[in-house]
């Protein structure tokens, strides 16, 4: 059934994308100006002589695609081991409710509400003990403090809506609980999976202070990080270089995003559920 | 050998094998295996460092130095310590203005998304970019269209005839507050939006419709049926984005550092600012350390809400 959608609808809901579109649409913009055009134009809400200049010399001069590897290595990293550990955890206290399960899925709970605000200089000092400051693998581990309680969460609420009946079949046909962890769970937590997966990467890729803090050497940077700290010295910052590492930087999760927008509306309810 | 019983299979008929493969398939073996890895992560680097915290926080340890014990010291300086109170106040204030900004327009939004018109679906997808973007990189936009000289915002209100002459969004006192609270706001409104999305779809048809029969009309039906049924939903949301804003660092340390003259210094950027840039890790843990009753209040709520009714 579709609404009679007139002006009280499109309206609002037109000044509110506006408003929510806004900064993207500033990014695309000022990336495309030339510097002349920066700070000299008779109206700053359009390019009038486009050119790709700030996305060459960005790539070109800056140490711009070592942080974005840098990124994608770190986010792909932590995704892959908090996806793996979250997923054994939780299959181990819903599944085989061991002692001890309860308590174990309390933690987690607690753990994901703890911010890395609180955590950022203790963690300090623990990793210079380690000896991994400034070494970009370290932030692997490190942001799995934040991964691992979230997907593990989300998993139990995924798990725990997969029919029992199915396992104590397994059970009484002979099979092992590994074997039915590989053969019977894991295949029926796809999209579990693929939720938890699109969330740790998001995370990871948006993560800020911890990279800020503990990686310092420019090769070792993220995008965030790198932008901030590295091209936004001086008085003059390079708008067009930063505004194109911008959106170059918010590409790869909007992609992501709009591959598995129903994955990732699922997952947001799912970690509300439960 | 006669009386050797036979050797029981155990109570149900469990696969055979080497004693290792056995024991794998123990609920109480295998279960403390699986988690291991997720305890053993959690345990070394958030268990620890929150406990080494409280033990920084009443020390007066500093980069390089080796720390003593000082008890409550550090926090009784923050007591008499007037650029804390600025953070506590500006924390608070951020984060009561954000919320109830983000809960009502995220709400509104929803209520609008939850119809089937033309382009419902695009709609729906494009409104959680704000939320999805990395937050750094969008705040670099806001402070580009913030910029004190070439504000496009300064430059459309001037041509509106609103203004006189260019506004310094983030560097005067109360400007840069409230940009900072419009800023957080547009990047929480998808998440309550969609949040509420989700509350909305649960609610039934029928409850509408009946009260439609009866001749309610659409403000009481929204005060009387959905409000009251989105209650659980708003509780989580609040508590969640709370959380976050409370301890909100990329958004603020990107677009004004907590300047100007510590109007927008929060709990995060002066612990940032005293333990990284200043040194003393002892004070730095101390601000931090006196987020957590906050923190801790609102997952007990997050935590009942989320198990109720299970």
């Amino acid at each position: 059934m579709k609404d009679r959608a007139g002006w009280r609808l499109y309206l609002p809901l037109g000044l509110m994308l506006l408003f929510l579109l806004l900064p993207f649409y500033w990014m695309v913009l000022t990336s495309l100006k030339t510097r002349n055009e920066l700070l000299n134009t008779p109206n700053p809400w359009w390019v009038f002589h486009p050119s790709i200049n700030s996305f060459i010399s960005l790539l070109t001069q800056t140490q711009y695609p070592q942080w974005f590897l840098n990124t994608l290595f770190v986010s792909v990293g932590a995704t892959v081991l908090s996806i793996v550990v979250s997923f054994c955890a939780a299959f181990a206290i819903v599944r085989l409710k061991f002692r001890g399960a309860r308590v174990l899925s309390t933690a987690i709970f607690f753990s994901y509400v703890v911010p890395p605000a609180i955590l950022f200089i203790p963690l300090a000092a623990v990793l210079v003990k380690l000896h991994w400051f400034d070494k970009l693998w370290a932030l692997i581990p490190i942001y799995a403090t934040f991964l691992v309680p979230f997907c593990t969460w989300l998993l139990i609420g995924f798990l725990r809506s997969i029919p029992r009946e199915l396992e104590e079949a397994a059970l009484v046909d002979g099979a092992s609980w590994p074997r039915i962890m590989i053969k019977v769970i894991l295949p029926l937590s796809v999209p579990g999976l693929i939720s938890a997966t699109i969330f740790s990467f998001t995370l990871s890729w948006n993560e800020y202070l911890y990279a800020l803090i503990y990686m310092f050497s420019s090769a070792n940077k993220t995008i965030s990080v790198g932008l901030t700290t590295e091209l936004m010295r001086g008085d003059v910052f390079q708008w067009g270089q930063l505004m194109a590492g911008s959106l170059l930087g918010t590409l790869p999760v909007v992609l992501v995003y709009f591959f598995f927008v129903e994955y990732y509306v699922a997952g947001m309810s799912g970690a509300l559920k439960d | 050998m006669s009386d050797t019983a036979p050797v029981s299979p155990g109570p149900q008929a469990r696969p055979s094998g080497s004693w290792l493969r056995r024991a794998f398939d123990r609920p109480n073996v295998l279960g403390p295996l699986l988690a291991a890895p997720a305890a053993l992560i959690l345990l070394l680097l958030l268990a620890y460092p929150l406990v080494l915290g409280i033990w920084l926080s009443l020390s007066n340890a500093v980069l390089g130095g080796t720390p003593k014990f000082v008890g409550l010291a550090n926090y009784i300086q923050l007591f008499h310590d007037s650029t804390y109170r600025e953070a506590v106040f500006y924390s608070f204030f951020y984060t009561i203005c954000s919320e109830g900004l983000k809960l009502s327009l995220g709400l509104g939004l929803a209520l609008l998304l939850n119809r089937r018109f033309r382009g419902y679906r695009l709609a729906r997808a494009i409104m959680l970019l704000p939320w999805v973007a990395p937050t750094v990189l969008s705040a670099l936009a806001w402070g580009w269209l913030l910029n004190p000289q070439f504000s496009a915002i300064s430059w459309l209100l001037m041509k509106l005839g609103l203004i006189h002459q260019y506004i310094d969004f983030l560097g005067q006192i109360w400007p840069a507050r409230i940009s900072l609270i419009v800023i957080n706001m547009w990047r929480g409104i998808p998440y309550f939006a969609m949040g509420y999305l989700a509350g909305l779809t649960a609610i039934p048809a029928s409850l509408i419709e009946a009260a439609q029969i009866d001749g309610a009309g659409s403000w009481t039906i929204f005060r009387r049926i959905t409000w009251p049924l989105l209650l659980p939903v708003t509780t989580i949301l609040l508590s969640f984005s709370t959380i976050w804003t409370v301890t909100d660092f990329q958004l603020i340390w990107t677009m004004t550092r907590g300047g100007p003259l510590n109007a927008t210094q929060v709990f995060t950027t002066l612990a940032y600012q005293r333990a990284i840039n200043g040194g003393s890790l002892g004070q730095g843990a101390a601000i931090a350390i006196s987020v957590i009753p906050i923190m801790l209040i609102l997952a007990i709520v997050a935590l009942r809400t989320t198990r109720e009714g299970k």
